[in-house]
């Protein structure tokens, strides 16, 4: 179902009401010293603490994890996956050699094979966050090939099937001891709790104070373990889409304008998601209502 | 409560009708367009523009083009006070998003 921004403005604005008062109740006095470690610990157990019924690795499930209906809806869906097509092509593109004569396996360690929980990395040499949709294309370019497009097709064909490879790896990001990694971790943080857009939300107002509601057919993933599933397919896009994809679409679902696919800040979001997650299993491809 | 005024006002200015002025000429349209665009350019800056604002100085612009100067001021005023409550949200967000931070 499309999420229209007009129809959604009556339930949305409940929910703003109903996140200021809950921002206000769990905002604690502020210590402004970075602490990462703290942070994805506090994270972890907000969520934990407030679906006490909900498995840990049961959280990489997105909304399957807040409804039971919809989670016997999953384990159906997973017999026939929808993203079996992608799996497919991604395992081709994969194997297929480069002009050049070299693959995707080139470029990464291990092949490439079973690494999806090492990205985001930090580069030292480039002094920034490199997901896993940046190394994709910079292998690409590297070897003079023309970048995919972010948000789908190839893109989402050649990450699922490095996710794939990985399904039950536990997410395991590094900050390493660089400021710069400390201070693309914290823009992260700082941009997934700023409000934006018309509809003055952030990204915790949907994920963090309103998981498991509904804003009409869609169900809200909690924001644990919110990457892991990466990418997915979604019956309402009519096929697969990657982490650029949905958070340009949550973007837009509150009025606010975009930022280019694998923009800092969307890059930065990323590494501090997926930090915060450290611990639970990569699960992607998947599959979405 | 700032966070809670702003969503007030952000609501308020959105249902904002303007009141209708005396006919409007392309220069009126021109200087309030301007405007609004370098409004809207700064919530750029800020990395928070409004798609509401993206469409309210599209809107002017066609109205603009059909010789509706009226209209295309009305819009072009409508998409800087939306400019400029963007502007407004990132600046009470700078220190603001902590408010939400999971501790
Ligand atoms: C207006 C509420 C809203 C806001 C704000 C919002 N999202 Fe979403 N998000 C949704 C909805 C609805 C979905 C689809 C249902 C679901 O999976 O949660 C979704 C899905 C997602 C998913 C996929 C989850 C999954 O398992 O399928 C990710 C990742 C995500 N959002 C990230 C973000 C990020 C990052 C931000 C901030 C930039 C954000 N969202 C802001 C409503 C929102």
């Amino acid at each position: 179902m499309r999420l229209v921004p007009g129809s959604v403005l009556g339930s949305t604005f409940g929910i703003v009401v109903a996140a200021l008062l809950m921002g206000a109740a769990h905002s604690a006095p502020a210590s402004d010293t970075p602490n990462p470690a703290a942070d994805a610990k506090a994270f972890q157990k907000f969520f934990t603490d407030k679906f006490p019924k909900v498995k840990f690795e049961d959280f990489v499930n997105g909304p399957y994890s807040m409804d039971e209906g919809l989670y016997q809806q999953w384990k159906e869906k997973e017999e026939f996956p929808p993203y079996e097509f992608a799996l497919d092509m991604g395992k081709e593109l994969f194997a297929k050699p480069f002009k050049n004569g070299k693959t995707f396996a080139d470029c990464f360690p291990n092949k490439g094979i079973g690494i999806r929980q090492n990205y985001p990395t930090f580069d030292e040499k480039q002094g920034k966050v490199v997901t896993l949709e940046l190394a994709v294309n910079q292998c690409l370019e590297s070897n003079g090939e023309k970048p995919y497009s972010y948000t789908k097709d190839e893109m989402a064909a050649v990450t699922a099937y490095m996710a794939f490879t990985s399904r039950g790896k536990p997410f395991d990001i590094k900050i390493p001891n660089d400021p710069r990694a400390l201070a693309a971790y914290e823009n992260g943080k700082r941009y997934f709790y700023t409000r934006r857009g018309q509809l003055n939300f952030s990204c915790a107002s949907c994920h963090v104070q309103s998981p498991g509601e509904h804003i009409r057919a869609e169900v809200l993933a909690p924001a644990l373990g919110i990457l892991n599933a990466m990418p997915i397919y979604r019956s309402e896009w009519g096929g697969m889409g990657t982490t650029s994809r949905r958070f340009t679409s949550c973007n837009s679902q509150v009025r606010g304008v975009p930022l280019k696919p694998q923009d800092d800040e969307y890059r930065d979001l990323e590494y501090y998601l997926s930090y915060v997650s450290n611990g639970l299993p990569i699960s992607g491809p998947g599959a979405r209502p | 409560m700032r966070p809670l005024t702003l969503a007030l006002t952000v609501i308020l200015l959105t249902g904002a009708t303007l009141p209708a002025f005396a006919a409007s000429t392309e220069a009126d349209f021109k200087a309030a367009y301007a405007a609004a665009e370098a409004a809207n350019n700064e919530a750029g800056k800020l990395r928070n523009q409004w798609t509401t604002t993206v469409s309210a100085l599209t809107a002017a612009k066609k109205a603009a083009e059909a010789g509706d100067f009226d209209k295309a001021v009305a819009a072009s005023k409508h998409a800087e006070e939306l400019a400029k409550a963007s502007i407004y949200q990132s600046q009470e967000q700078k220190d603001g998003w902590k408010q939400m931070e999971i501790r």
